[in-house]
């Protein structure tokens, strides 16, 4: 059982599970870094994963399936925008409404254009890049050469050094923590929390992408709670990328371990659970204290 | 300012907030639908003809519709409460699903047990099951801080896992996805034996359940103390700190009755219509609640208005599935949201903005 894990198959499942969490995750950490949460993650990666599948579809190209789902993320997390930051509703349910809306246009878009109510056609995935020191395995360039996973490995360290070590971090987190004292300085509030919440459409629909790719279709409510676990991943992570990130890589090997394991006795309804019960016991502060950013859900209204 | 304020034309009226703005936003959700329908070559008004005479135009059409409601006015109803205390519960669906597995576990258990007892016993097993549920995250927000709605989502997942654990490898009739019948005198009797021509819908007494839920609720959060807490609570933790109101456990109070009305929800499934608990029997019931909620402006009596109006287009969509993809109804329901907390807040900033000019020019 040992060797099972220690397989590179085994590592490979792990990044394989790990991407889109990360991804979404890290978009959470973006959102909610300028005061916005960002429940609407699981609805943007559905959105992503079926704009990736259209654009590759029509086109044959994964690479504008990619910037299809971009443009998808965008379009999601500015309907976001608009209801959070422009008329400064509920955040919290403007999310749920995207999510749901999400689920039944994919759903009605998906029967007009491939007259199917539950997975598309298939399409192509994305080609893999050989690597000088890994070509020799073809496991490990099925991972590692796969552009998605390096970009999401340079996500997860450009944002980390974005949000504590740039100017433009640094504003996007005064937004979060404190927005008046931002605005007072001049720093615009909008701006910024535009900026964090497109930032997160972008990556979560990245993160829809791979699922497409990974799967060579797309298939009816496809996120699958993704989106939840990316969120949850964002608070064990506490709202640091690479908090986050290493968050994700835990439930993945957590994931993966349990279809490793299927069969000697551990149910798989135990191991799902795991994410969820990390999230409630970190929130409760158990292991260390939580805190989100202190402006975090709340709308900013000018005096 | 009472007087004052009579110069807007009614538009502070809550008649005009509480009926006027969620009018609006169902009218403007089936214009953007209407669009959806236009796009795909089809025409609005002959699918949303199809839609009402659907589901409005026979009895059979109605049960369905009610059927379709009555999980919603309990959901709506466990939303809506935790709004009153300033909650945010998320977790009506793992609530409702602990509620009704609970149900079925204790009605197949219970053989031979009068329908008098039974009835209530199961009902009580379904209240149990939702309030622990709720208890959990409003225990964690009184004790620990924790916020309630990522604890809430987290519980949802949560009871779905572990009531599939045991629908699956514990209480399971071989080969399926459910559990074995329950007692035969716990079931909830259905409107059609009454009203033969709501034949063949599974619309129940659950219905009326949720109505006398709806007039429990309204009396407490209106007519008692407790109530009274609940609000302040609510409105403002600091002022009911002050005020000597125990706000640890009106959170925690407020979080397990909100998980016991959705608990109920169950019934209309378990009692009412399959005798036994399935899983994945709710898609999104839980969070249509919150949906629900806010359209009726987190009064009992708008939750069952708007209720019904979910309700219709649940069925609704089945009606129109030939004519156009069942998932527009899904795209309704979502716009209504939008809609409604949009208009909510621009109806209070016009409002403000109106004030605000009244009192620089009603200075002279």
């Amino acid at each position: 059982m040992i060797e099972n894990i220690l397989s590179i198959a085994f590592l490979a499942q792990t990044i394989r599970i790990t991407v889109p969490y990360a991804l979404a995750s890290i978009g959470g950490v973006f959102s909610e870094r300028g005061g916005v949460v960002n429940i609407a993650l699981e609805g943007i990666i559905l959105n992503g994963a079926f704009c990736a599948t259209v654009g590759t579809y029509y086109t044959g190209n994964p690479f504008v399936g990619i910037i299809c789902a971009v443009a998808g993320g965008l379009i999601t997390a500015l309907i976001h925008a608009l209801v959070t930051i422009n008329v400064k509703a509920d955040q919290i349910v403007s999310g749920i409404a995207i999510n749901l809306f999400a689920v039944g246009v994919t759903k009605f878009v998906l029967q007009i254009v491939f007259h199917s109510s539950s997975n598309s056609d298939r399409i192509p995935g994305l080609p893999h890049l050989k690597l000088p020191l890994i070509s020799s395995s073809p496991v490990l360039t099925q991972v590692f050469g796969n552009p998605l996973v390096l970009l999401t490995i340079l996500i997860v360290v450009v944002s980390h050094f974005v949000i504590f070590k740039t100017r433009f971090g640094l504003r996007l987190r005064s937004v979060g923590e404190n927005p008046e004292a931002a605005d007072t300085v001049g720093i615009s509030v909008s701006f910024y929390r535009y900026c964090g919440l497109l930032t997160s459409g972008a990556l979560a629909a990245l993160a829809g992408a791979w699922l497409a790719f990974d799967q060579h279709s797309f298939t009816d409510g496809m996120s699958a709670g993704r989106g939840f676990i990316a969120l949850a991943a964002m608070i064990v992570g506490k709202w640091t990328p690479l908090g986050a990130a290493s968050a994700c890589l835990l439930f993945g090997f957590a994931e993966s371990l349990q279809i490793q394991l299927q069969g000697v006795g551990i149910p798989t309804q135990f191991v799902q659970m795991i994410p969820y019960i990390a999230t409630i016991v970190v929130l409760a502060g158990f292991i260390g204290r939580a805190t989100p950013p202190a402006a975090d859900g709340i709308p900013y209204e000018k005096e | 300012m009472a007087k004052k304020k009579s110069a807007f034309g009614g538009l502070e009226n809550p008649l005009t907030q509480n009926f006027l703005v969620p009018l609006l936003a169902v009218i403007l959700s089936f214009i953007v639908g209407g669009l959806f329908i236009l796009i795909i070559g089809k025409n609005p008004l002959e699918v949303y003809a199809a839609l009402f005479s659907g589901t409005l135009g026979s009895p059979y059409g109605v049960g369905q519709l009610l059927f379709k409601s009555t999980p919603l006015i309990f959901t709506g109803l466990s939303v809506a409460l935790c709004f009153q205390a300033g909650l945010f519960n998320i977790g009506a669906e793992g609530q409702l699903q602990v509620g009704a597995f609970l149900t079925a576990i204790v009605g197949m258990k219970t053989f031979g047990v009068p329908a008098l007892l039974e009835i209530p016993l199961l009902l009580t097993a379904g209240m149990i099951g939702g309030g622990l549920w709720g208890f959990i995250p409003g225990y964690l927000k009184a004790k620990f801080g924790a916020h309630e709605v990522i604890n809430t989502i987290m519980l949802n997942f949560i009871a779905a896992a572990l009531v599939s654990y045991f629908v699956t490898n514990v209480f399971n009739v071989p080969a399926t996805v459910h559990t074995p019948p329950i007692s035969p005198q716990g079931r909830l009797p259905r409107f059609d034996t009454f009203i033969p021509a709501m034949a063949g819908s599974p619309v129940n007494f659950s219905l009326i359940v949720a109505f006398i839920a709806a007039l429990l609720l309204w009396y407490y959060i209106w007519h008692t103390r407790y109530g009274y807490e609940v609000r302040v609570v609510g409105l403002n933790v600091k002022a009911a700190e002050y005020g000597g109101i125990n706000v640890p456990k009106n959170i925690v109070l407020s979080m397990t009755f909100g998980g016991a009305l959705a608990g109920l929800a169950g019934s209309n499934f378990v009692m009412g219509y399959k005798y036994y608990f399935e899983e994945g029997f709710s898609v999104g019931t839980g969070f249509m609640g919150i949906a629900v909620a806010l359209l009726g402006n987190n009064h009992p009596l708008g939750v069952i208005f708007s209720a019904l109006l979910f309700g219709m287009l649940d069925y609704g969509g089945l009606v129109i599935n030939t004519m156009v993809p069942k998932e527009l109804v899904i795209i309704l329901q979502a716009v209504v949201i939008i809609f409604v907390i949009s208009s909510n807040k621009m109806f209070k900033r016009f409002l403000m903005n109106l004030l605000k000019k009244k009192a620089a020019s009603g200075n002279d």
